[in-house]
């Protein structure tokens, strides 16, 4: 398997000024991300995450350690074109990221910015904007859109420069149920039409949706795996001051009341199925 | 001292072109001691209702009778809604500014023009019953506390008022599940030691739930349900029609067929049981 990013022994640290001791925000991470893949990173607050996400792309760049973009070193500064056209960053915030009055402008900011031919820019802000459902929106004002419809024009924006790989931070804190469902929905066809997918977030209902997690803590890997392992290990998880997902806590509570459910259920239809063989053994 | 909302209606820019019915004959009533949860999509309306109830915005028409002051006549002051309606804005903690945790959470009741013994006690009494220790935060910095703790400095400075009426616009917004679940519990804790009336508005509706004792629907500017949370949460495809899911628990129980309308994990327990007849 390809690997897109690599990431060696990264240690990051914010300086506080002359007088106070740097801020350790990540130390001694490594890992690597395959081609086509979808990791979601989890942490508390303060855990390092976003600063891991930022390490990503390069803007910001390793104390120590080194991270390779398709084999592009984030600290080479010629290299920072090549890498961010390749890794493209969703923020938390949707409002910091709209730049423009008109929203097929904005969304065409970014493939301006890489040169790209006024025809090409035209096709591509076209697909961008009816990969996150847009299309109808593309001459309103991005102010007066809804959160998940500003979120949805950000992410178009960062389709339209063709990037390999996403990175996603936290991009549902700020919405309505509504619009964490709408920006879910894209994430994952995202990943279906062959992009890599690095998800940040709290929502472990949004972690179980990718095919790896990794859980930060305290700037340091704590685990790593597939959601069905990492979720198993309820006990440390609880312990860095994170939940599971609601059906494993729920499953776990069901077995200390005696009800026969297999350990270790993620998702909602694995527990519909459970409990209804269960019933009809009855 | 109960809350009565009466028919209240605002309309922004009225008689413009770009007229828009924000809120359109609001009415309802919070008892004493209780909590009310406000739950609406974005739009709804939630966050101009929130505005009347704290003196910021005057209604077109209607009444909002804390007591017996109605808070929206020309006569009240702003300092008098203030004694007694505290709001906790989204994201409080960005708007901490003092240079100590003290200073900050005493710059509200230092607008009240009370006696320094006074304040200090108000902000002593804040900053414990925010789940935070006195003596270790008091000097310190707000903006080097983590992101919770910030949350409950900023949540302090409101209590340090007060107020008859606490209202919290979406207070577990943007946080670890940790730090979400401690947010939760201070808010009960606060309820329990000062008996005042909470208001809460959230999408999370899990959180509504397990806290709430009433739970006000809002859509397109109108209320268009009250009741207790079973109430509330029995009417799935009502809420699905306003944009609003059920609690994720309550989904889930639905979903396997459960008659009863099912709020928490424990609950959800003990009807799986009895459903599968074990």
């Amino acid at each position: 398997m390809d690997k897109v990013i690599t990431v060696e022994d990264l240690t990051f640290e914010y300086n506080r000024g002359e007088n106070a001791e740097p801020v350790k925000a990540l130390d001694g991470v490594s890992f690597e991300i395959d081609k086509g893949s979808f990791t979601a990173i989890i942490g508390k607050n303060g855990s390092g995450k976003s600063t891991l996400a930022k390490n990503l792309n390069g803007l910001l760049i390793p104390t120590s350690g080194s991270v390779f973009v398709e084999g592009y070193d984030t600290k080479d500064d010629e290299a920072i074109w090549e890498i961010r056209q390749r890794a493209g960053m969703v923020f938390q915030n949707p409002d910091n990221q709209l730049v423009s009055s008109i929203v097929e402008d904005d969304v065409a900011f970014g493939p301006e910015n890489l040169g790209v031919d006024p025809a090409e820019i035209r096709r591509r802000v076209d697909k961008a904007l009816e990969d996150v459902n847009m299309g109808e929106y593309k001459m309103k004002a991005p102010h007066l859109l809804s959160g998940g419809q500003k979120q949805r024009i950000a992410i178009a924006g960062v389709v339209a420069m063709r990037p390999e790989i996403i990175i996603f931070d936290e991009p549902t804190a700020m919405l309505d149920p509504k619009g964490r469902k709408e920006i879910m929905a894209i994430i994952k066809e995202l990943h279906g039409e062959g992009k890599t997918v690095i998800l940040i977030t709290h929502f472990m209902e949004e972690a179980i949706e990718a095919d790896r997690v990794i859980i930060l803590n305290a700037g340091k890997i704590l685990l790593d795996g597939a959601p069905e392992e990492i979720f198993k290990r309820v006990d440390e998880i609880r312990e860095v001051n994170l939940e599971v997902p609601m059906m494993t806590d729920l499953g776990d509570r069901l077995i200390a009341a005696g009800i026969d459910v297999p350990k270790g259920i993620i998702r909602e239809e694995d527990m519909v199925e459970a409990i209804c063989r269960l019933k009809s053994q009855n | 001292m109960p809350i009565k909302v009466s028919k209240l209606t605002h309309i922004y820019d009225e008689g413009m072109p770009t007229e828009q019915v924000a809120l359109e004959d609001v009415s309802f009533t919070v008892e004493d001691g209780e909590i009310l949860g406000i739950i609406g999509h974005t739009g709804s309306g939630k966050s101009t209702l929130l505005q009347h109830l704290d003196g910021l915005l005057k209604p077109n028409s209607g009444s909002i009778l804390i007591g017996d002051v109605d808070i929206t006549k020309p006569g009240v002051s702003l300092v008098d809604i203030r004694k007694r309606v505290g709001l906790v804005f989204q994201y409080p903690e960005y708007q901490l500014f003092e240079e100590t945790v003290e200073k900050d959470v005493a710059y509200g009741p230092g607008n009240l023009g009370l006696s320094q013994e006074e304040i200090s006690e108000r902000v002593r009494e804040a900053i414990t019953l925010v789940g935070l220790d006195f003596d270790t935060v008091k000097d310190r910095s707000p903006f080097e506390l983590s992101g919770g703790q910030k949350r409950a400095v900023a949540i302090a400075g409101v209590i340090a008022m007060r107020p008859q009426v606490l209202i919290l616009d979406e207070p577990t917004a943007g946080l670890d599940p940790k730090t979400h679940d401690d947010i939760l519990n201070m808010i009960r804790t606060i309820h329990q030691r000062t008996g005042n009336m909470i208001i809460l508005v959230s999408h999370n509706m899990g959180d509504i739930a397990e806290i709430a004792d009433k739970v006000l629907v809002m859509d397109t500017g109108k209320a268009i349900a009250y009741g207790t949370p079973i109430e509330i949460f029995s009417k799935g495809e009502k809420l699905r029609e306003v944009g609003l899911d059920l609690p994720p628990v309550t989904e889930f129980c639905r979903k396997l067929g459960i008659p009863e309308t099912v709020l928490t994990v424990d609950q959800a327990v003990q009807k799986i049981k009895e459903f599968i007849g074990a």
